[in-house]
């Protein structure tokens, strides 16, 4: 059962990924609540808890939500995150009267159902932990073969449609994958908290990449040990429902990956910050140094005095700290009289800076 | 007052309550913000339940409605951080608050009132057993005091901020150049909407405040055009939801709360498919006669051309019209329909021919047309 959770870590690592970078992340959210009616339907009509059936219906009245909320969008001014909202209620709602009606029926067989708003791992059968493993070779497989195209439909679907590539069906194939996904997540973790499981793993794995490839292993990676402990802690400790335990532990890996991811984490940024803020400014004292030194196109070289510098730059700018510093680097010096010059080497530094910001170039 | 209409009032005003900052939240694009913090203010719920060992508290209403508002802070400062986009981190900072409240609930309140289901779900039918009793005289249920309570505060959010919230929604940019602080308005909304969810939760339960905050704004967007109408409309399909969702869960026997959602979003539906100006059905009809009237203009262009030409007779006799315009029969017979109708045409035995009008208006539309 832990495996189970495992295995849905990591299908909704690899998915959650190209939904997190595509701005769908809360189209997971709207999808798994929308799957209620389908589960209490499913349960209505064939009369039992069979996996199968249920997941059916989740899977169709799921797939139906999405595209209620696409047609609300086409057809009306109503916004995106609107029809999402109201799709996400209403269809939650009109599962929530369902399963009253069920709760009414004499055969009261339905406690089973009520696992499905906040999964139990412990309610995995062996049938479903091997349904979630093919599913997850399905989803690998979709994603060696047609990794370019997923990379194109995923940052520059214009671009794509513009070499004849199918991005229409390719996005309907990923919706249907993700639909499956969510749908399987729902005995495990639960309807409310499925888009977690989504989201999670693909926002926190974002921080330590800048490649896909690596962004959507580790993000399955992470989705694994999240799926994974959780399962596990909750089957340790009594009445430690699993899918929240699961997305208590995938919020704190998203939150140490917010802090600490390197390059870009709050705690990294803070970091260079202060390193930053340490250095003096030496670009702009440069740059004027070279504006000096053009002023003689004879000799490049003619020293100037420092209280030359200070008064063309900033009044905040450490000029003394700036010129050692410049000095240290090789791109400029002084001559025995203190009067301070570009080398060569900083001329052409300040003829590079200067083409950069004639380009418009912000680096 | 009988039990069932203190629940239908409960409803009403728990409907109407939401359905007014959810104006708001549609026209400033912000309608998930109310599925997060509905969510959110469970782990608040659950502490201050902990310590007032009531629902009904004001500090359990001024708690959870502070973990709302914090939730939004929080998801505010990850998206600054631009490490995450806005949705995403919306979809990670709810699943947390909600998961850390059901883990409080489900291992420490286990024995007392308060369960997963009754929080996320609600019920209506329980709330006239909790009654308000001052001086051992019984002045109702405490649910309807405390939504009252709440539309009277967001009823006056509204009007004392009319024109402030008015400006900001529609032009934020310019709300700030004139000195009123987007803001501290937004925050106020976001207050607001925190306190009408802790309030409605356990009436409705926390998804379903969703769809009563935002169906019937969504449906009054696509009816009227102006900000006055959109908020009284919503209210009043807010309470058609509760109405109506309270009648359908007599009828049926079935959840209250689930059966305001379905009727709200019936209601949406209604409005979507047969608004009078936006609605799919006007949309349909609207471009059927937007395809008519170009049939009649290309009709009369090709009148037009072959006008006292020795082909007339066989190009604009009307039983070939079909063929030479290359349309179906139908749209023929519908742009000709029309076209007479307009007087633009008038038929003489086999052959369409244009009228004085006709002609001027073809010659206008070929004007400048080498």
């Amino acid at each position: 059962m832990a495996l189970g959770a495992g295995l849905l870590g990591a299908v909704s690592g690899f998915l959650g990924s190209f939904a997190v970078l595509r701005r769908q992340s809360l189209l997971g959210d709207a999808l798994s609540h929308a799957a209620l009616p389908g589960i209490a339907l499913a349960f209505l009509i064939t009369g039992g808890k069979a996996t199968v059936p249920i997941l059916i219906g989740a899977a169709v009245t799921g797939w139906v939500g999405t595209l209620v909320v696409r047609l609300i969008v086409r057809r009306s001014r109503v916004p995106y995150d609107a029809a999402l909202g109201l799709v996400l209620s209403v269809f939650f709602g009109l599962g929530l009267v369902l399963l009253t009606v069920i709760q009414k029926r004499p055969d009261a067989a339905q406690a089973g159902l009520e696992t499905y708003l906040f999964g139990q791992a412990a309610a995995l059968l062996r049938a479903d932990v091997i349904v979630m493993a093919v599913v997850a070779t399905v989803v690998l497989l979709v994603l060696m073969l047609a990794w370019k195209e997923m990379k194109v439909l995923t940052f520059d679907r214009a671009y794509g449609e513009s070499l004849g590539l199918p991005m229409g069906r390719l996005d309907g194939l990923v919706t249907a994958l993700l639909v499956v996904t969510i749908v399987l997540g729902l005995q495990t973790v639960g309807v409310v908290l499925m888009s977690a499981m989504i989201v999670a793993p693909g926002a926190a794995a974002r921080q330590w990449t800048r490649s896909l490839g690596s962004m959507v292993t580790v993000a399955a990676g992470i989705g694994v040990a999240a799926g994974v402990s959780g399962a596990v802690l909750s089957s340790l400790f009594p009445r430690l429902p699993t899918g929240p335990t699961i997305v208590l532990i995938l919020s704190a890996l998203v939150a140490v990956s917010l802090l600490m991811a390197p390059g870009r984490g709050l705690v990294w940024r803070r970091l260079q910050l202060g390193r930053l803020r340490g250095r003096p400014r030496q670009e702009p004292v440069l740059m004027h140094l070279h504006a000096l030194s053009l002023q003689h196109p004879d000799d490049p070289e003619h020293g100037h005095e420092v209280s030359v510098l200070r008064t063309m730059s900033p009044p905040d700018t450490d000029v003394d700290a700036a010129l050692t510093a410049l000095a240290e680097r090789g791109l400029a010096a002084s001559d025995s009289k203190g009067l301070w010059a570009p080398t060569e080497m900083g001329r052409r530094e300040a003829q590079r800076t200067l083409e950069r910001l004639d380009r418009g170039d912000k680096r | 007052m009988n039990p069932e209409l203190e629940i239908l009032l409960i409803a009403v005003v728990t409907s109407v309550a939401c359905a007014l900052p959810g104006v708001f939240l549609i026209l400033r694009r912000l309608a998930l913000v109310s599925d997060a913090i509905t969510h959110a203010i469970l782990p608040g719920i659950v502490v201050a339940f902990f310590l007032t060992g009531s629902l009904t508290s004001p500090l359990l209403v001024v708690a959870a409605a502070a973990t709302g508002v914090l939730s939004v802070v929080l998801i505010e400062a990850i998206h600054r951080t631009r490490l995450v986009a806005e949705d995403a981190a919306t979809g990670l900072v709810f699943p947390a608050f909600f998961s850390l409240g059901v883990v409080l609930v489900t291992r420490w309140a286990g024995k007392v009132h308060l369960d997963t289901d009754s929080v996320l779900l609600g019920e209506l039918a329980f709330a006239p057993f909790d009654r308000f009793i001052v001086g051992g005289a019984d002045l109702g249920p405490v649910a309807l005091w405390m939504m009252s309570g709440i539309l009277l505060l967001n009823l006056a959010l509204i009007v004392v901020f009319s024109k402030e919230l008015k400006l900001a929604t529609l032009d934020p940019a310019l709300a700030a150049v004139l000195g009123f602080s987007p803001v501290v308005l937004h925050y106020l909304l976001m207050t607001s909407v925190s306190v009408t969810a802790v309030g409605a939760f356990s009436a409705a339960g926390s998804i379903l405040v969703v769809a009563l905050m935002i169906a019937p704004p969504a449906a009054a967007y696509l009816l009227v055009e102006n900000f006055k109408p959109m908020l009284l409309l919503s209210a009043a399909l807010g309470a058609l939801g509760a109405v109506g969702g309270y009648g359908l869960a007599r009828w049926l026997d079935v959840s209250i709360a689930g059966s305001m959602a379905v009727v709200c979003g019936l209601i949406f539906a209604a409005a979507f498919t047969f608004g009078p100006e936006r609605g799919l059905v006007s949309q349909f009809r609207r471009r059927s006669a937007q395809r008519v009237e170009f049939g009649a203009r290309l009709l009369a262009v090709h009148l037009l051309h072959h006008e006292g030409t020795s082909r007339e007779g066989v190009e604009c006799a009307v039983s070939n019209l079909d063929v030479h315009l290359g349309w179906s029969e139908s749209v023929v017979g519908k742009a000709v329909a029309f076209s007479l109708a307009r007087g633009l045409t008038i038929e003489k035995g086999p052959v369409l021919r244009l009228t004085e009008a006709g002609r001027r208006f073809a010659e206008d539309l070929t004007a400048g047309v080498a």
